[in-house]
């Protein structure tokens, strides 16, 4: 869990430009990050390719947070 | 009738970053030509370019962090952070970054871009071929589309008049400095951010413009000596990039806030030549009556021109534009006419070339002094005209003439003067 939460926080740091301790579990990613559509579009590309799965656009929609990313990462991965 | 002059002005050449670093480098005489760094060369016909010069900011290197932080540049081509940087340079030098809503809506911007992101596409293709539709970025489209410098520059400062742009080839820089000049004239803006950008040295870049065989490919040895307008030994064009943009303002709007004025846009010329894809016709005639027209729009004769900066790209065509001058202005005034072709340094930029030309000529007009075209030994051609070869010409210039020509036959003049 915790790896799977490293990893991503990593990401959302390298393509937001945010400050690793603002990527909170709530952390909403348009919201508390500055990400809009496109962004969030990109994050769901990237973990992807890091963690070798495929995130279906209807899931990809209810991933808004850090928290959620983490959680549904962790269940597929 | 509205007249238009130049506030502002920014550069990002293969010279330098800056204004007046790249220009005094041109007028120094040097060549920003080398091998080719940004990516491994091996296998191309061509293996040198004019690029420009990266690092921290010092000496003249262009330091990208200074004009859009790397999260935003990683979703953009390398032609918008030119374009952004030079954009950035100009508005800051003018002076004029307002606050209320009736001046915002009375600024537009009109910066083009010949090719555009060209080396993203081959990227996104080739991602496309290994891993499949799904690993494309939702950035590959608005950051490779050439109108995007426009709309960034619209975004960051906050400019809601016209957001346009222009693609002409190697004509587009000139052709968007004189449509944005239009503009103001007719009153759709007050206020104009104008100008053109590219990054095309890639291996698609180089690779393309090797098929059409209009590169240099004989001085891989020598790349500072490979750019040399109307000398008997040229073998093509080398390929630069960077960006110019300007600030153009319609002249009572200037006068009223104090602003610095380089100079005027006197006239702007556009013509076809209906004749090839690549190549210009035997005479230019084509040329010839951009020229023509950039003058009557001017107001002047051909033969008042003090300074022409030539396209003269280092290809065969050199001569020909030299024979449409000698035409337009006559045997009489070509023998005091100046000419110059200041892509002998700086490589050619494609669709910023117009727009940095442009930037020269004004800068002749400021400083009195016509830029040398380095490498010209031997000139190719009988002429009376001062081509201005391999040192600065100081002398008096009142106007000037910048000529940008591109593929598909499109052509643009345009004639800057003193302010009166």
């Amino acid at each position: 869990m915790s790896d799977v939460a490293d990893r991503v926080r990593k990401i959302v740091v390298e393509h937001l430009g945010v400050e690793e301790d603002k990527v909170v579990e709530g952390a909403s990613f348009i919201d508390d990050l500055g990400a809009d559509s496109l962004d969030t579009v990109e994050l769901v590309m990237a973990f992807e390719e890091e963690f070798g799965i495929e995130i279906p656009d209807d899931a990809a929609e209810t991933i808004q947070s850090f928290g959620d990313a983490v959680k549904f990462i962790s269940e597929a991965a | 009738m509205r007249r238009v002059v130049v506030t502002g002005l920014g550069l990002v050449t293969p010279l330098a970053d800056g204004v007046e670093e790249s220009w005094k480098r041109i007028l120094d005489g040097q060549s920003g030509a080398g091998t080719i760094t940004g990516f491994d060369p091996e296998g191309l016909a061509t293996t040198y370019a004019c690029e420009v010069p990266l690092g921290d900011g010092s000496d003249g290197t262009f330091n990208a962090d200074k004009y859009m932080d790397p999260k935003e540049r990683r979703k953009v081509d390398t032609f918008i952070v030119f374009g952004m940087a030079a954009a950035q340079q100009a508005i800051e030098d003018s002076g004029w970054m307002p606050e209320d809503n009736e001046s915002l809506e009375r600024t537009g911007i009109l910066i083009g871009s010949g090719i555009g992101g060209l080396n993203s596409i081959a990227n996104a293709s080739l991602i496309l071929e290994e891993k499949g539709p799904r690993r494309i970025s939702p950035f590959f489209v608005p950051g490779a589309l050439i109108n995007l410098i426009s709309g960034q520059v619209s975004i960051k400062y906050g400019f809601k008049g016209p957001n346009h742009s222009v693609v002409t080839a190697c004509s587009t820089g000139a052709h968007a400095i004189g449509d944005a000049s239009r503009l103001i004239q007719h009153g759709d803006a007050d206020v104009m951010v104008a100008g053109g950008a590219e990054a095309a040295i890639c291996r698609l870049g180089i690779a393309g413009f090797n098929a059409c065989k209009a590169l240099s490919t004989e001085r891989a040895e020598e790349p500072t000596k490979a750019s040399r307008p109307w000398d008997k030994d040229r073998d093509g064009f080398v390929m630069g990039e960077g960006a110019g943009i300007v600030i153009l303002e319609e002249y009572e709007h200037a006068k009223a806030r104090g602003a610095k004025i380089y100079g005027e846009v006197l006239g702007y010329g556009l013509s076809g030549d209906a004749h090839h894809i690549t190549a210009p016709p035997p005479d230019h005639e084509g040329a010839e009556r951009a020229m023509k027209a950039a003058c009557r729009d001017a107001g002047i004769e051909p033969s008042q021109i003090d300074y022409v900066n030539a396209h003269g790209t280092s290809t065969m065509a050199d001569t020909i534009e030299l024979g449409a001058v000698e035409r337009l202005v006559g045997p009489e005034a070509a023998a005091k006419l100046t000419m110059s072709s200041t892509k002998s340094a700086t490589g050619h930029l494609l669709g910023a070339a117009g727009a940095i030309e442009a930037i020269f000529s004004i800068l002749a007009i400021r400083d009195q002094v016509a830029p040398p075209t380095i490498n010209l030994d031997n000139v190719d051609a009988e002429t009376t005209v001062d081509l201005c070869a391999n040192s600065k010409r100081e002398k008096e210039i009142n106007i000037a003439l910048s000529n940008s020509f591109g593929f598909g036959g499109t052509n643009a003049s345009v004639v800057f003067g003193k302010v009166s």
